[in-house]
């Protein structure tokens, strides 16, 4: 054979092989979605990634309940999902954190009214090394150590080591949760952000990995991803409170100082499948998947 | 005899036909320039905002944190440069020096094999090697002593031997150039090998040599996903001194992938991270037009990064 | 120290060096290799992942990878060919052409992130194809094309004069002899291009960061508007975004995109070397 006469079959096998195997795997696929009538879309779900895994749990459950209803369902961190609602490129947007009203102007702006839905409730953990000697912090403390006022683990009674910082990324709802609420103390006057030296890692197991092999480091994340390889703080508001660890209970009778909602936007009140599916999250089915997760559970009235 | 064509039956439609194709051919040609100014002005639409709205003292400033308004971009320069200047450090002599075994002294049939292993290296996508970087390389770094194995020297690490190819295949190109008389004749005179490549030969490939340097620099400019998992992003400008390579940094390039899709179309954090990818484009720009300026030639390795 | 000793001493620490360099490489695509064969059987790569993507398989990211790829050939291929047919047969030595060259030159140079961000610009927001295997085949499509285009350049070129003398000597035109006489000597040549560039935009993730690729989609896709999973994407999301993901299923990952990357770049290699064997001229 010619060297052309091969490089051509070469070129027509690739081709043929590529397509029948993607003929071949699309083509069960594409019977059920010819079969349903209904939703020939699948529901764009995107946003935290606290909340991913919880969301993933969700489409995959629920669609096992509704074989006809698909979920995609991408993370990014809550301002991505919120991005992506007031853009218009999405049905539902996770947030670990409320919209700011920035947020809702400009989706005010763009024609899109966002509806809030409560869907699950996270106590927020801060976590260090296992060999780590400190065991509890007040909100005060922490609110240095991620300023970085504090640097060094002895003024805390720790080891002699520089603490390391290690943060979920800007456009993450628990990052924004955390600013407002422990490094600026809930104090909407103070202007505080993170010291600079602070770490952003792109996501959860970013934290959870380097606090697994960092023994000086500490960072904070949504109960629901810690395991059994971090060491949790307890926290007390000041220090004349009692120190709490983060429970499913502590975070649900509202012991545990930092704690908060887990919210889904869509634009304008939810119809048909995306608004059955949110009635389902909120409904018994959906909120056992929040509890097997980690994540507290909304209150059954 | 007459030497004039007859025109065959059927010429006109073929005329025409060859008459469109080769429009398209110069269509083709000119699309390079075309689709290279296009990407300039997407750059320039979605990024001068940055340069328009914000003070050139904010951009100057030293802290990035976008969703409060800090939008300055030393801490990110810094970032880039240090990871840079780490890779270039450890990339050029290793690539020179591997270029010149290649070409000097490793036998014809270890060339035939380890010619190969450079395209080999060279087709290792980024975030393998990020993703191996993470998950073996960080916690090898903390273990030696640093503070966090999230460092700019472990990107730098990993940027060195993404650049390597690069590097060595125009370091070997502008090795070979040098033609067999200037080795011949320093022999004949009695020089070593050594003294040969050390005195005679590297010298006369010098321009060469810098032009692999730069487009190693190139090519370790624009790598996103390797540093993103690597160096800590974190926005801080470390002190001063040997110990500020081995300190968290974020580079330009893992900033835009990271903080790209969480923004609104149009807002000025959009803005600004359009600005940094225009930065970026004028930084490679600037790069590959010095190295043309530097040799003339067609340019057709640099065409391809440096391969084949 | 003598001559000679130095002259030792210079080749030991060269080869020294060049041991540095290489033997890394063996080491890494070996460490994955090993890390990652035990995970992959019939099921990894034809099973949908489940159980929040712990389990399961990676079917639809190869899909999906194999699908941008072959957008990727579509789009830039013919582009490419035709600018390298202009520039080896066509171009004259004047400002038109020393421009083309550098345009191509600085289309290698652009970091893969700023072809995203273009891309995001371009073709996800201003065509309004929305994140999409169309906007991500488009993006990875011009982000090829340097490649292409200055391997096909030396295929055309290293085609002997004398093919296109005696055929234009036998009343061809131009495109004819092109066609007829150019082009399919030199379409091994530019085979190898088009492998090593679409091994290249297989491996790339900064480019389908923001124009097409999904962190999970129930299905594969219908159309080229719809979004899709793809290999680089999910490894880094994987590796980075999903708590108890075990370790073996990252490695086996790295290892499907690490081995369909080299198996392009090798054939691209091999296709060169046995042209350049066969070559009769």
């Amino acid at each position: 054979m010619t060297p052309t006469r091969r490089s051509t079959a070469l070129l027509t096998l690739a081709l043929l092989f590529t397509l029948a195997f993607s003929a071949g795997c699309a083509r069960p696929s594409d019977s059920v979605d010819a079969a349903s009538g209904a939703s020939q879309r699948a529901i764009q779900n995107k946003g935290s990634d606290t909340m991913v895994n919880l969301a993933l749990a969700w489409a995959e459950a629920y669609r096992a309940q509704q074989p006809d209803v698909a979920i995609a369902v991408t993370g990014g961190g809550s301002g991505t999902g919120i991005a992506a609602l007031i853009n218009g490129t999405v049905d539902i947007a996770n947030a670990s954190r409320e919209m700011k009203d920035g947020e809702i102007e400009q989706a005010r702006a763009k024609g899109i009214e966002p509806v809030e839905h409560l869907v699950a409730i996270d106590a927020l953990a801060i976590i260090v090394n296992p060999a780590n000697p400190v065991d509890r912090l007040t909100i005060d403390q922490l609110a240095d150590i991620f300023t970085g006022r504090i640097t060094n683990w002895q003024e805390l009674g720790g080891d002699d080591a520089l603490i390391i910082l290690v943060s979920r990324e800007t456009n993450s709802g628990t990052h924004v949760y955390f600013l407002d609420e422990v490094v600026r103390k809930g104090d909407s006057s103070i202007k505080d952000i993170f010291a600079p030296q602070t770490m952003l890692m792109p996501s959860s197991v970013g934290i959870t990995s380097e606090i697994q092999r960092n023994p000086h480091a500490i960072g904070y994340d949504g109960l629901g991803y810690v395991t059994e390889h971090e060491k949790l703080i307890a926290v007390a508001r000041d220090a004349a409170s009692t120190y709490v660890l983060p429970s499913v209970q502590s975070g649900a009778d509202g012991s545990y100082p930092i704690a908060r909602g887990l919210y889904m936007y869509t634009a304008g009140e939810p119809t048909g499948s995306i608004a059955d599916f949110i009635a389902w999250i909120v409904g018994p089915a959906g909120q056992q998947i929040v509890a097997d997760l980690g994540f507290v559970p909304l209150p059954q009235e | 005899m007459t030497t004039v064509q007859t025109p065959p039956p059927g010429a006109p439609s073929r005329r025409l036909g060859e008459v469109i194709i080769e429009a398209l051919i110069v269509l083709a040609g000119a699309s390079t320039v075309i689709i290279v100014a296009l990407i300039f002005i997407f750059l320039l639409r979605e990024g001068i905002n940055t340069f328009l709205d914000i003070p050139l003292r904010q951009l100057f400033g030293q802290r990035w944190y976008p969703i409060e308004g800090y939008f300055g971009l030393l801490p990110l320069l810094v970032g880039t440069a240090l990871v840079t200047v780490g890779a270039v450090l450890i990339a050029v002599p290793l690539g020179i020096i591997a270029a010149i075994y290649l070409g000097e002294i490793a036998p014809t049939w270890l060339r035939e094999i380890l010619k190969p292993l450079i395209e080999v290296l060279a087709g290792i996508p980024s975030i393998v090697l990020g993703f191996l970087g993470w998950v073996a390389l960080a916690p090898i770094i903390q273990n030696l002593g640093a503070p966090t194995g999230l460092t700019a020297f472990t990107g730098s690490l990993l940027l060195a031997y993404m650049a390597l190819p690069t590097i060595i295949s125009i370091s070997e190109d502008a090795l070979y150039a040098v033609p067999k008389e200037y080795r011949d004749g320093s022999l004949a005179i009695g020089a070593t090998q050594w003294q040969t490549i050390w005195r005679v030969v590297l010298p006369a490939a010098r321009s060469g040599l810098v032009i692999a340097v730069m487009l190693g620099i190139g090519r370790v400019i624009g790598e996103t996903m390797a540093v993103l998992l690597v160096t800590g992003n974190a926005a801080n400008i470390p002190a001063f001194g040997p110990g500020m390579f081995f300190s968290p940094v974020r580079t330009m390039t893992a900033t835009i992938a990271a903080e790209m899709g969480e923004v609104a179309q149009g807002s000025l954090h959009y803005n600004v991270l359009f600005g940094i990818g225009l930065i970026l484009f004028l930084i490679t720009f600037t790069v590959n037009w010095l190295a043309a300026r530097l040799v003339g030639g067609n340019g057709a390795r640099r065409s391809r990064g440096g391969l084949l | 120290m003598s001559r000679q000793q130095t002259q030792r001493l210079a080749v030991i620490l060269i080869t020294a060096v060049a041991v540095l360099v290489f033997v890394p490489v063996i080491l890494v695509i070996s460490y994955v290799i090993l890390s990652g064969i035990g995970t992959i059987n019939w099921e990894f790569l034809t099973a949908m992942p489940r159980n929040g993507m712990t389990e399961g398989g990676i079917m639809p990211a190869i899909v999906g990878t194999l699908v941008l790829t072959m957008g990727t050939a579509i789009v830039s291929m013919p582009v490419s060919i035709l600018a390298a047919i202009y520039l080896a047969e066509y171009a004259k030595d004047n400002k038109l052409t020393r421009t083309i060259r550098m345009a191509i030159v600085n289309l290698a140079g652009i970091p893969s992130i700023v072809y995203g961000l273009f891309g995001l610009g371009a073709f996800v927001l201003a065509a309004g194809f929305g994140t999409s295997i169309l906007a991500g085949a488009l993006t990875l499509g011009i982000m090829t094309m340097p490649v292409v285009i200055s391997t096909a350049e030396e295929a055309i070129t290293a085609v002997p004069q004398q093919f296109r003398t005696v055929s234009q000597s036998l009343g061809a035109t131009k495109w004819q002899t092109i066609r007829h006489q150019v082009l399919p000597h030199a379409l091994p040549g530019i085979l190898t291009g088009m492998i090593l560039g679409l091994s290249r935009a297989a491996g790339e993730t900064a480019p389908i960061l923001f124009t097409v690729a999904a962190f999970y989609v129930p299905t594969l896709p219908n159309s080229i508007f719809d979004q899709t999973m793809a290999l680089p994407y999910h490894l880094y999301v994987i590796s980075t975004q999903v708590p108890g993901m075990p370790l073996s299923i990252q490695y086996g990952t790295a290892l499907v995109l690490l081995l369909i990357t080299l198996t392009l770049t090798l054939l691209a290699t091999g296709v060169r070397t046995s042209v350049r064997r066969r070559r009769d001229w």
